[in-house]
């Protein structure tokens, strides 16, 4: 038997745990709500969580009125792109900085840890110049270059070599001959599986995410992501509620649903990086 | 020294290994270091060299300015304002995010039944990108059908409106982005939390500590240093805010531009609207400065814990 303040602590622990889930996930919910109730049963007073019709038209509407699939399609490219890219170099550059000596590596090491603590914000303007040089301002080129690299993944990389992979595999396979780009192919990279798995899944939602960089280096609409769609959607057609509704919602879809498959390696994953929403 | 025999014995072979792991490293590590200076390194030093000229897109250092950006900014009302607003916006979601935070982590650091399912439903804001959270918020905070006003009507509070009202505006931003970074501090604490040896806990409480005096006397000391980590990390993205001040200040019901002025929006107006490249870059010289201050302080702070 437990002692009733016990039983009446445990009680109180719940309930506020309980308010707080539903203020977390109430916005979700009304989202989801909004985005499938007619036009007419949006503005209402007071609001309905159960749309009484449920419709579709608002996802249609998306879809075929507004140019959402290609912003989505837009997203899906962005984001696979810089995904690979990321996986690529991190884990190439990671394996370099952790597994040979050359000189200047350690100075490049902190150079690249050290870049990782600079906010984006503060370097667009030059990177946008540079943009305008290479004549990549509102092409599909521009709107990837800064998401090719990821200097903390190079660290992530670099760490998780160190940890996981002893030096006499890759000496071993040394003396029986295989090549060194072999050896990182075939054997580092393999062993890296889930590493390269955790550091893919930030990548791409980072990229997903990405707001600022697509709002600057686009100007036609035929570029604009999904998340640049939605933020200039909103901003003409404020009084459409349905549609912007039920385009959030796609929005959020893909990020959802990797998140809850993958859920453990993401929460610990994205906390180490310190990586923002 | 080590005596040159030792390694006569395989050294054509080894000097041959060591020559094929260096072209390897050099191969593999150059061409990501060249992407590297030109997508970071570069623009981090250009982005100062600019500041001290009357840029232009075309021409970024064809007249030199020396401090006058500098000068001119200090004069600059917007600027100021956004530099106040962006500060009381960090501040106040740093220190409601991490309390919060802290206190959640708490309830959630003991054998709870469920646990998992609180930590992923509480990192789901986390993990949603800026955009459509900001863009229900929006909704939310509607001044006429809004969720919000709906639940507050139930207590008898008249109707607000939350991005409408100038002084109101900048709440409504700080309430929402503490809801969306609520779940990542508690994450981190949750971690530092475990890491607190049990025998520590039980040790106070064959002492006679209660609940309160071990959270003050055993479990924020050894926290300190993860404490701080998050305080420094929020204050630092808090600075940067940008996305949900732009999506919730533009539009008709949106607030009024200059009540949620932030240092990043004012940043992207200079640079991207009236094309002032020189003046914006001054100005994000500005922010980078505040986040290496910050950055400096954890990382001072920290090194004395370790």
């Amino acid at each position: 038997m437990k002692a009733p303040s016990v039983i009446a602590a445990q009680v109180g622990k719940y309930t506020v745990l309980s308010i707080g889930v539903f203020i977390m996930v109430l916005p979700f919910i009304w989202m989801l709500s909004t985005s499938f109730k007619p036009s007419a049963e949006i503005l209402t007073w007071p609001p309905e969580f159960i749309p009484r019709h449920f419709t579709m038209e608002n996802f249609k509407t998306v879809f075929v009125t507004a140019p959402f699939v290609r912003f989505f399609f837009n997203s899906v490219l962005m984001a696979g792109v810089c995904t690979v890219s990321v996986l690529l170099t991190s884990s190439l550059a990671g394996y370099v900085f952790a597994k040979f000596k050359f000189p200047g590596r350690d100075f490049l090491f902190i150079l690249v840890l050290a870049t990782a603590m600079v906010p984006f914000e503060t370097y667009m303007i030059p990177l946008y110049l540079s943009m305008v040089k290479l004549h990549v301002v509102n092409t599909f080129a521009g709107l990837v270059a800064p998401y090719l690299i990821m200097s903390y993944g190079i660290f992530f990389m670099r760490q998780n070599v160190i940890a996981t992979i002893p030096d006499e595999i890759i000496d071993a396979s040394r003396i029986d001959g295989a090549s060194e780009l072999t050896i990182f192919l075939k054997i580092i990279f393999p062993m890296l599986k889930g590493t390269a798995g955790a550091l893919s899944i930030f990548a791409f939602m980072q990229t997903w995410a990405a707001f600022i960089w697509p709002l600057i280096i686009t100007s036609s609409r035929d570029l604009w992501t999904m998340e640049l769609g939605l933020g200039m959607f909103q901003y003409r057609f404020t009084v459409d509620l349905g549609p912007i509704n039920a385009g959030s919602m796609l929005s959020i879809l893909p990020v959802l649903a990797v998140f809850l498959l993958m859920r453990r390696n993401i929460v610990r994953g994205i906390t180490m990086t310190g990586l923002k929403g | 020294m080590p005596p040159p025999f030792a390694f006569s014995r395989q050294g054509g072979r080894m000097n041959r290994m060591e020559y094929k792991k260096r072209v390897f490293a050099y191969s593999a590590i150059l061409p990501v270091l060249a992407i590297f200076i030109f997508l970071r390194i570069m623009p981090i030093f250009q982005n100062f060299l600019y500041s001290f000229f009357n840029s232009t897109v075309v021409n970024p250092t064809n007249d030199f300015a020396g401090l006058q950006n500098y000068i001119d900014l200090f004069t600059d009302t917007l600027f100021l304002v956004s530099l106040r607003n962006t500060t009381l916006f960090a501040v106040c979601v740093t220190v409601f995010s991490v309390s919060i935070a802290l206190f959640l982590a708490l309830l959630l650091s003991g054998k709870t039944s469920l646990g998992g399912l609180y930590e992923t439903l509480y990192f789901l804001p986390v993990i949603t990108p800026m955009v459509p959270v900001a863009v229900v918020w929006k909704w939310i905070y509607d001044p006429t059908y809004g969720l919000l006003n709906y639940f507050l009507s139930w207590f008898g509070v008249k109707p607000l409106g939350w991005l409408v009202y100038p002084d109101l505006a900048i709440w409504s931003i700080i309430i929402m982005s503490v809801w969306k970074v609520i779940g990542y501090n508690m994450v981190i604490f949750l971690v530092g939390i475990r890491e607190i040896p049990d025998s520590y806990i039980e040790a106070a409480m064959i002492d006679g500590a209660n609940r309160l005096q071990i959270f003050r006397y055993v479990i924020l000391p050894l926290l300190k240093p993860i404490f701080l980590f998050v305080m420094v990390i929020s204050t630092i993205n808090a600075y940067n805010v940008f996305t949900q001040v732009f999506i919730m200040t533009s539009g008709p019901q949106g607030a009024p531009g200059n009540a949620v002025r932030t240092l990043v929006f004012d940043i992207y107006e200079n640079a991207f609207r009236y094309f002032k490249t020189g003046y914006a870059a001054a100005e994000a010289v500005i922010l980078f400065l505040i986040v290496l201050a910050l950055t400096v302080a954890q990382l001072k702070s920290g090194g004395k814990k370790e």
